[in-house]
């Protein structure tokens, strides 16, 4: 077996079925106990999926923000085949975390859910990182890559930088008091993003030292996204 | 009691849980009315949600008040989620934390201190202190705020008996309440969530009203730890963190006493902390609630359903602005 025919073949469909694993556990958790307060989703079962749905969204945006300092530090490239499928990951859970907001927190009450969007501040961030997701997740084929071109399609997902702040955010406001959790997510959040910074950096050093007029070829190798 | 479980499509199992749970119910009021009338009976079957470690002992000498469940009208939360759900961040800010890290914590000996502008100041051992006064149970409505609810079958003395034995003088126009602090039990308190330890206070008509009262059980049974014990505060008309946990401490004093939640965040906590379903937390919605167990929100009620005990006490106050 081939490295490619491994990745296609076994690791793809290992890492897609593991992504759907909580997912999977939720709804069976929610079907069995029949949302009643007494099952494994405790007291608020509802309260908890919706969390729970946010809690996954968080991870797999961080998780693919994770792959290019990863493959970065440990040299090992095969990882980018996966960053798409997480990142894809990271959208389907955020679609069922509002989806579990508007038809189960508030059920369908459309009053209510504008209200929300429109006063509740860490509801306002909260959707519009979901808005930010979806042109990012629309434009993830190799179709529109192609149509949008190497560098626009670069530079539109550059929002996802952008989307981690946020979701860390939402989070962090959502919370009463000075609580642990949120401030681990937005320090990892704050790794990632501070290794691209970094990773900049270094390479805008090395090319003014090199003093390498032909600057257009460093542009074009924009691979640290 | 079997309890066979058939296809999920066919029976919900969560309902044949609470119908356990109800019939368990049935049985423990009936036990807690004979009780009540001075013969006590052996203790009631486990429960399925018995706290690890602590075993639930009932209080013997539990009278009914006025406050029953048909007079609310309204169904009690079960025992499981009452004290597997809980706000007690002294334990950790999630919510299954105080049932799982108050069970070590130690309730007995107790001591009370009692202090600023009483007659009868002290430090009192709370088994020595509560001796004299009758245990009545309070079915109250309780309104997180969060925005989510419970029925709770409390059990407790009024506030104001207390007060009247301590014998408040004339400058005593507030209590503030102040819970243990000892990160070594409450390992919550080893993180700055809230500037430790936990203060609450009452205006002096607050603390009279009928409706208040210091609560020592749930359930016909001591206070399960993360409930509160040994010793809290319950005013139904008010959010539910204005319930002070496991006090040590009550002072009487002429100024507004500062409390946890409103040091921590004044914008959206007041002193007063009414329910109040047409004052917005800055974050949510308080227009409406979730019933544990429900799966529709309700309207929340102004002052939860006890307008007519509480309202003539902010009579020309603005709620809105004095939340």
């Amino acid at each position: 077996m081939t490295r490619e025919t491994a990745i296609h073949w076994v690791a793809k469909p290992l890492v897609f079925a593991s992504a759907l694993i909580p997912l999977a556990w939720v709804a069976w958790a929610a079907v069995s106990s029949g949302l009643g307060p007494t099952g494994p989703l405790g007291a608020n079962p509802i309260e908890y999926i919706n969390r729970f749905l946010g809690d996954w969204t968080i991870r797999f945006l961080l998780l693919a923000l994770a792959v290019t300092p990863v493959r970065g530090i440990t040299g090992w490239t095969p990882l980018i085949r996966f960053r798409r499928m997480i990142g894809l990951f990271a959208f389907f859970y955020a679609c069922m975390h509002v989806s579990s907001y508007i038809g189960l927190d508030q059920f369908f009450d459309w009053t209510e859910i504008w209200k929300d969007i429109d006063k509740r501040n860490y509801i306002t961030v909260g959707m519009a990182t979901f808005v930010l997701l979806a042109p990012l997740a629309a434009t993830s084929t190799k179709g529109m890559i192609k149509r949008l071109g190497g560098k626009r399609w670069t530079r539109l997902h550059k929002l996802i930088y952008v989307a981690g702040i946020m979701a860390c955010l939402h989070f962090y406001m959502m919370r009463k008091g000075v609580q642990l959790e949120p401030i681990i997510y937005a320090s990892i959040c704050a790794v990632l993003l501070g290794y691209r910074v970094a990773a900049h950096l270094k390479k805008k050093a090395r090319a003014g030292k090199a003093e390498n007029p032909d600057r257009a070829g460093a542009g074009a190798g924009a691979g640290h996204r | 009691m079997l309890v066979k479980f058939s296809k999920a499509s066919e029976v919900k199992p969560s309902e044949i849980t609470s119908k356990a749970f109800y019939l368990d119910r049935r049985c423990f009021l009936m036990t807690a009315a004979v009780a009540g009338a001075g013969a006590a009976f052996g203790t009631i079957a486990p429960p399925v949600f018995a706290a690890q470690g602590n075993p639930r002992v009932k209080l013997s000498g539990v009278q009914k008040s006025k406050w029953t469940q048909e007079a609310l009208g309204e169904e009690l939360t079960d025992y499981g989620p009452i004290t597997k759900y809980n706000n007690f961040y002294e334990f950790g800010t999630g919510k299954t934390d105080p049932s799982e890290y108050s069970q070590d914590f130690k309730t007995k000996p107790w001591s009370l201190t009692i202090d600023g502008a009483v007659e009868k100041p002290g430090v009192y051992d709370l088994e020595d202190f509560l001796k004299p006064h009758q245990l009545e149970e309070r079915v109250y409505r309780m309104r997180c705020v969060e925005a989510w609810s419970m029925v709770i079958p409390w059990v407790g003395i009024p506030l104001s008996d207390i007060i009247k034995r301590v014998g408040i003088k004339s400058d005593a126009k507030y209590v503030a309440f102040e819970t243990l602090l000892d990160p070594e039990q409450m390992r919550g308190q080893k993180r700055p969530v809230l500037k430790w330890p936990y203060k609450e206070g009452l205006r002096i008509d607050e603390a009279m009203n009928p409706l208040t009262i210091m609560a020592v059980g749930l359930y016909g049974e001591v206070m399960p730890n993360q409930n509160g014990a040994p010793f809290r505060l319950v005013v139904p008309w008010k959010y539910g963190f204005k319930g002070i946990k496991s006090i040590v401490r009550m002072t009487f004093q002429a100024t507004e006493p500062p409390t946890a939640w409103n040091v921590a965040s004044p914008r959206e906590y007041g002193f007063y902390s009414n329910v109040n379903p047409t004052k917005n937390h800055p974050r949510w919605s308080q227009a409406k609630e979730r019933r544990i167990g429900d799966f529709l929100k309700r309207p929340t009620l102004m002052f939860n359903g006890y307008k007519e005990e509480v309202s003539q006490m902010y009579a020309g106050m603005d709620l809105r602005k004095l939340y």
